[in-house]
């Protein structure tokens, strides 16, 4: 498990050639991701953990994507660094046109605000604030003026389903009311990516199917989204399925080649 | 994040940990409360000093030439007392050559006076008042009017007449519920006809200044307020305007010491006292008590900054996760940084403001039970606020520049 494997169904696929495109090159518009061989090596207590060791991966516009593997995998170092959370150590990370690997703490913090709509595990609602107020802040720290704010939130909370719930606060909220109002937050910028990270850890799964629901109309209606898991079921909710282990693409796969042939292999 | 929302998500945030918040603004509030409480006292005593005890005494624009001083507010050593015993006192042919070098606008009145005559009626209890003996021009130059009856006439003045214009004490003492005008007020047994009772002049530091008589410079109460003959107390000397004051007193300092005959380089044995004159040493005393005033607050100050600090650190330390969702979500250093920042100064003007509140109602309690006056200067308030925007802002920086170089993935994983 020491290379990227190319699996035998991806040939020369148009996700292959924009990677492997010249090094620095902008990739064409239509790809909102782009990673060129990124890697990621903390050190922890003296020892260097190499969590990402070369990682290449393209997404287009409205893709759904889910990124699985089991804990360890590197799939949360993959996702923080899509999310501009993080930098990579070396390698290219290309979103939206623009090369975000080599940008500065506070350029980061402007993409994260226009390009990036996070969805936690924990819904990380701020919990003195209502709904409505939770929704605002990205917009907030876009300068958007109090009324247009106000106005925002109130339509993407109409999104999802809780307009009746903007003056309440999170814990007046059932979990699966919580994730919708993150989602609502992370819609209402507009971002090119909707980025989530199990969604659907904390939820039962009635509810996660509600929330799966939700993020398959999001996706229907051209929303890019992509969506870290290690749970085979929700993955399997996605059109593509990026399977992470030890730091490396293991699998790369339409979601109906995964769900009949890979079913279970992520743990 | 504009200001204004930073201050409404302060203010939000201090509302939902009201206790936490208040023991925060403590140390604050405390230092500024005695800040505001200290400086009103010391403020009310100067004004206190400037308009009603020496304002009282000596009136705008005046000067009196005295062989010594009259008002001493604390400020007179054994030595200087001796120097004062030693002079020669003011006569009353001095008058003539002091009053030739006025200006002709000028207003002059001779003034002899004692603190302790007794004053009686036929049936009322004999009363001790401050006797005076000056001219009409007096009321003039203190600006005392009568509230009912009227001022010597300039006959009277001239003959020395036994009428008398009393103050408000007096007349409550003896014709409390009579018409005091044309009745007899006896003074060194002899029989005085009131003619006026003059306005209140009020009372300082329990000192009542309504409890005189006036009669005419040459009438028989001369022999009482002064009994070496030919000596005066006093000559007043209204200056017309305040720019031509210090001539006129240069001109008399000259007249003064040609009179008295002293070698250039002698120092004067005769002083020309003015109100400010009179206040210079409280001036003095008022820097140190200022001084007290704000050094002390400024101990409490520090220690509300520390406190300020600490429980901001804290707060950073609760709050990590919230500032690495609000990193993820687009939140760049400065505005975390601002966020901590704001909210630390919301809180320590906050504290500032509780405690101006809280001086001025201390400072108003010290006055209502005791005979210390207080008035709430402005620029102390003013000081407060900045004091208390500065306290905030040097303790919020630590905790929000930590919380502003936090890596959001590690924030977002914290508990």
């Amino acid at each position: 498990m020491s290379s990227p494997s190319a699996p035998e169904s991806l040939t020369e696929t148009a996700e292959r050639r924009i990677v492997s495109s010249a090094q620095g090159a902008a990739p064409e518009k239509d790809w909102v991701i782009v990673t060129r061989g990124i890697t990621r090596q903390y050190e922890m207590g003296g020892e260097i953990v190499r969590a990402l060791r070369g990682v290449d991966l393209a997404v287009r516009r409205n893709e759904y994507v889910a990124i699985m593997g089991p804990s360890g995998s590197g799939k949360s170092t993959l996702m923080n660094l899509i999310g501009c959370l993080d930098t990579p150590t070396s390698g290219e990370y290309w979103l939206n046109g623009k090369q975000v690997s080599t940008m500065s703490d506070d350029a980061l913090a402007q993409v994260r605000n226009k390009e990036i709509g996070f969805v936690f595990q924990t819904f990380n609602l701020l919990p003195r604030a209502t709904a409505l107020q939770n929704v605002e802040l990205p917009l907030v720290y876009a300068g958007i003026a109090s009324g247009e704010r106000k106005k925002r939130a109130a339509n993407a909370l109409e999104r999802v389903q809780l307009a009746e719930r903007m003056s309440h606060k999170p814990n007046e909220l059932s979990g699966g009311q919580r994730q919708r109002v993150a989602i609502a937050r992370a819609l209402v910028n507009e971002p090119s990516i909707l980025l989530a990270d199990e969604p659907t850890g904390n939820l039962d799964s009635q509810t996660s199917e509600e929330i799966m629901r939700v993020f398959e109309g999001l996706a229907s209606q051209g929303q890019t989204v992509i969506m870290v898991t290690h749970e085979p079921d929700i993955a399997a909710h996605a059109r593509r399925v990026v399977v992470l282990r030890d730091g490396l693409i293991a699998s790369d796969d339409s979601g109906d080649v995964y769900r009949t042939s890979r079913m279970g292999q992520g743990h | 994040m504009p200001l204004f929302e930073a201050v409404l998500l302060a203010l939000q945030t201090i509302r939902t940990q009201k206790l936490k918040s208040f023991f925060t603004m403590l140390g604050v509030c405390i230092g500024v409360t005695f800040l505001i409480a200290v400086v009103s006292i010391v403020e009310g005593m100067s004004l206190y000093m400037e308009n009603d005890l020496v304002g009282k005494l000596l009136a705008v624009n005046t000067f009196e030439v005295r062989s010594r001083p009259n008002v001493n507010i604390g400020n007179t050593t054994e030595e200087m007392w001796r120097e004062y015993q030693r002079r020669p006192r003011l006569m009353e042919q001095d008058v003539a050559p002091i009053v030739a070098t006025l200006p002709p606008e000028a207003l002059w009145a001779p003034m002899s006076s004692d603190g302790n005559i007794s004053a009686t009626t036929l049936t009322g209890r004999p009363k001790a008042v401050n006797a005076y003996n000056t001219t009409r021009t007096y009321f003039e130059i203190k600006k005392m009017g009568v509230v009912t009856g009227r001022v010597f006439s300039p006959q009277e003045d001239a003959m020395g007449s036994l009428v008398v214009v009393i103050g408000k004490d007096v007349k409550d003492h003896f014709f409390a519920n009579v018409d005091p005008l044309g009745k007899e007020l006896r003074l060194g047994n002899l029989p005085y006809t009131v003619i006026g009772v003059a306005e209140s002049q009020g009372s300082a530091l329990g000192l009542s200044f309504d409890k005189f008589v006036v009669a005419p410079y040459t009438s028989p109460l001369r022999r009482l307020t002064n009994r070496q003959k030919g000596v005066i107390d006093a000559v007043m000397v209204k200056s017309p305007t305040d720019a031509i004051m210090t001539a006129t007193m240069a001109d008399v300092q000259e007249v003064m010491r040609s009179v008295r005959k002293l070698r250039p380089g002698e120092k004067d044995n005769f002083v020309l006292e003015t109100s400010s004159s009179a206040l210079s040493f409280f001036a003095k005393i008022k820097q140190y008590l200022v001084l007290a005033g704000v050094v002390l607050p400024a101990i409490g100050l520090i220690v509300g900054a520390i406190v300020i600090m600490n429980i901001m650190l804290v707060a950073v330390a609760e709050r990590t996760r919230e500032i690495g969702v609000r990193k993820s979500l687009g939140a760049r250093r400065r505005d975390i940084m601002a966020q901590f920042l704001v909210e630390s100064t919301t809180l320590s003007i906050l504290g500032a403001a509780i405690g101006v509140a809280l001086g001025a109602a201390l400072a108003k309690i010290i006055a209502a039970v005791s005979p210390l006056p207080a008035s709430v200067a402005l620029w102390s308030v003013i000081v407060a606020v900045i004091v208390g925007a500065g306290v905030g802002i040097i303790a919020g920086v630590y905790p929000a520049s930590r919380a502003s170089r936090l890596d959001p993935v590690v924030a977002l994983r914290s508990e």
